[in-house]
Parts: structure tokens; sequence; C-alpha cells
């Protein structure tokens, strides 16, 4: 019985580390998205807002799907037609991370869009007179100021995140969720399995909102606060 | 690419009988869980502390744990408690635990309660002091105040937050095809990806039937908002 907990307590490893790089995909898609969305020229305005309300628009699990199921498919026919004879299978780490890398990238662009919109446009524009080139005002100026509005929805984003990485487990990653189906199947109690798999959920989701909002009261210094 | 084979009258059906189990899912789940929510709301706004603790657990536990998960321990979960297995098979609402629709209809209303009666809770709070003082004037009771001035105002401050979650849900009920013997529109891609190994064209065309259904419930929402919040739009001249 203890060993399935241990196993569990491993795969929830799995989960940590499949959250975290689809949150790398996720941030510098949406970055791009945000730039794209942002930057005027039509063809990339359009492109970033297909993007974010497309994808927003699909269910999680079914884009999962498609990418996995359809992915390792498209990739046997590009290799077939290059000659190769090797049949390839797609990791579902890498589905899984690039999915919801993906699928997040979209709700991150529309939270980096609103937080870049919420800083002054005069902060560029004397950026801009004291000569710094666009990068720089990027870096200095607009990125640290948009830490702080873009933090309650990178939060909220987050938390959605984690929670959505239980369904890599039905393309067969080997993660928590997906460890105590099997635990419960081969002991037939399944109660207790999934209720310690909640709970280590339960864990990562609380510890991520303590962090976070020790990070927001961070980024939130010097801003004036109106109590009613 | 092979669309015609999606089109096959047998698929067609297929995907038809998925619309109306993910619809049927959506409507009555949001159903249940609104009633619920609306309760959940009043004990997390309610004067009693204890009251307060108790529905703000379930509802942080709700909120922070997967909904697939959920799903599993209603599904798989309860059927093993004794308790339960000795009642269903013949007492009248245990039996239902052995249907996998009232399952996981039971998972998305419990989930859907748990996030919209946290946004209700907050738009309750939210309401101005001087409406309550108006309606204390007036002489209303606590229940009339309530009733009357505050549900009102805050069910229509809530509806904009509101549409999202009826989006997010009407995603989430993709998880129901994680139930054996579900046939929702997840569920009837799988199969015809499984018949016909044709991953592309199954998956693009129920992701079509979400993203068509995603812009009707905005759309619903954009009109029902128009009505209910008119009183907030700016003026315009």
């Amino acid at each position: 019985m203890n060993a399935y907990y241990l196993s569990i307590l491993q795969g929830s490893l799995l989960t940590v580390a499949v959250s975290l790089c689809s949150l790398v995909v996720a941030v510098v898609l949406g970055l791009l998205g945000a730039a794209a969305r942002l930057s005027g020229r039509p063809v990339a305005v359009a492109l970033g807002t297909a993007y974010t309300s497309v994808i927003r628009g699909i269910p999680d699990l079914v884009v999962m799907l498609l990418v996995f199921y359809g992915g390792t498919m498209g990739l046997n026919h590009v290799m077939e037609l290059m000659g190769s004879k090797r049949v390839v299978d797609i990791n579902p780490f890498i589905a899984g991370v690039l999915t919801l890398g993906f699928i997040y990238g979209a709700y991150m662009t529309e939270t980096f869009r609103g937080a870049i919109l919420a800083i002054p446009k005069g902060q560029s524009e004397a950026a801009l007179a004291f000569g710094m080139g666009r990068p720089q005002t990027f870096l200095r100026i607009i990125a640290p100021q948009m830490v702080r509005y873009a933090l309650p929805g990178f939060t909220n984003n987050w938390l959605v995140l984690i929670k959505s990485t239980a369904l890599v487990s039905l393309i067969g990653l080997k993660e928590m969720t997906y460890l105590s189906k099997q635990a419960s199947a081969a002991t037939r109690s399944p109660f207790e399995f999934f209720l310690f798999s909640a709970a280590l959920f339960l864990v990562f989701t609380s510890v991520s909102l303590y962090v976070l909002r020790k990070m927001n009261a961070r980024y939130s210094l010097g801003t004036r606060r109106v109590e009613l | 690419m092979k669309w015609d084979v999606i089109f096959e009258a047998k698929n067609l059906a297929l995907y038809g009988e998925g619309i109306l189990t993910t619809l049927g899912l959506l409507f009555s789940s949001l159903g249940v869980g609104a009633v619920l929510a609306l309760v959940f709301a009043l004990a997390l706004t309610s004067r009693s502390a204890p009251l307060r603790a108790v529905v703000g657990a379930y509802t942080y536990v709700v909120r922070g744990t997967p909904l697939l998960i959920q799903v599993y321990l209603i599904y798989y979960g309860l059927g093993q408690l004794e308790w339960i297995q000795a009642r269903w098979d013949d007492v009248w609402p245990w039996t239902h635990f052995k249907e996998p629709f009232f399952c996981a209809l039971l998972a998305f209303s419990l989930n859907t309660a748990g996030y919209s009666a946290e946004m209700l809770a907050g738009a309750i709070r939210e309401t101005s002091a001087g409406e309550l003082e108006a309606a204390q004037a007036y002489g209303m009771g606590r229940w009339q105040i309530l009733w009357r001035i505050v549900l009102p105002s805050a069910m229509r401050r809530s509806l904009p937050a509101y549409s999202n979650e009826v989006v997010m849900m009407l995603q989430s009920t993709s998880l129901a095809s994680a139930v054996p013997s579900m046939m929702d529109v997840t569920a009837a891609a799988s199969r015809v990806y499984s018949d016909y190994y044709l991953p592309f064209e199954a998956y693009l065309f129920a992701a079509g039937i979400y993203l068509l259904a995603t812009f009707v419930l905005i759309g619903f929402f954009k009109i029902a908002e128009r009505h209910f919040l008119a009183y907030l739009t700016p003026r315009e001249n």
C-alpha cells in the first residue's frame, strides 16, 4: 500500500515539471502574442487575435488529443515522405508541455496585453526622449512595471495551468493522476489514492498562492491604496 | 484529409449524440450549480463565522484541485464506500451512483457551484452601503433587503464573470469523456478517431463544434448583459 503512495509522490515531481515547463512556453508565447497584438501591424494583430480567441474557445483536452494523436500521425507522415522507415512516437511529456504551453500562452497573451496597456504611455515616451532604444525601453521601463499589473492575472493562469496538468494523464504521461488511477485499479480502493493526489494538488496550489501573494505585495510597493 | 468520412450519416449521428450529451451535461450542471451557488454564497456572506469557514473551505478545496480528480473521486471513489455500496442497488438516491451521467453531473455541479459561489459572494460584499441603508430606512427586514435589493443587483453585477464560468464549464464537459460509456462531443471524436484513424478530422470537427458553442454562448451573454446591465452603461449623449 505504502509503495503506491510513494510512487504517486514521485509522480507529483513530474506534475511540477510539466507545469513549470509549460509555464515557460506559455510566458514566451504570451509575450510574443502580446507584442503581436500591440504591434499595430494588421497581419500580426489579426494573427494574435485569432490565436487567443480560437484557443480559448476549444477545450484543453481536445487540443491535447489533437496534438498528441494528430501530431504523431503528421510526424510519421513527414518521416515517410522523407524516406525514413522509422516510426516515431511523440513523447507524452513533450506533447503535454507543448499543448499546455500553447493553450496558456493564449491566456497569458491577454494578461500581458492588459498589463502593458495599463502602463501610462508617457512612460515609454519619456524613455524615448531619454534616447533609449525600443529593447532598452522594454527591459528597463515596461517590463518591471508590467510585472506589477500582470501578477494577478498571471496567478490565476498559473493555478488553472497546474490543475490542467491532470489532463496529461489521459494521453499516458505517468504523473500523479495517472499513477493514482493505476493504484486504485490495482488495489480496488480508489478513494484514498484520488484523495491523496487531490491533497497534493491542493498543496501545490496553496504554496503557489502564498508565494505569488508575497510577490504581488513586493511588486505593489509604492502604489497608493484607497480604502472606501 | 478525408472530411467525407466525418460527414457520413453514421458519424454525424455520433457527433449529434455527443452534442446532446454535452449540452445536457452543461445546462443541467449549470442549473444545479446555480442553486447550490446561491446557497453557498449566502453562507459565505452570512453572519455566522463557522458557516463561513465551512463553505469557504469547500470552495477552496474545489477550486484548488483538478476537476478530473473530482470526477474520478465521485465516479470511482464513492462506489468504493461500503455505505453507498450497500444502498446503490435499491435505496433511491444512491441507485444513481451507478450511472456515469449522474456521476459526471454531480462532479460538474459541485465544481461550478464552488466557483460561482465565490463570484456571487464577491458581488454581494460589494453592494454599496448606501443601498442597504436606504432599504433599512424604508423599514425592510433582512430577508426582504436580501431578496429585493442585494441579490438582484449582485446577480446582475456578477453576470460578466459568470459568462466566463459558463464558457469554462462548456469546455470542462469534455472531461466527461474520461468516464467510460459517456458519449459527449470529445468522446464521439475519440470514437471516430479510433474507428478510422483520422485524428485531425475527428478532433478538428469536435473543436469546431466547441468553438461554435462558445461563440453562441458569448453572444447570448452579450445580449443578456446589454439587457440586465443597461443601467451601468455610460450615457451616449
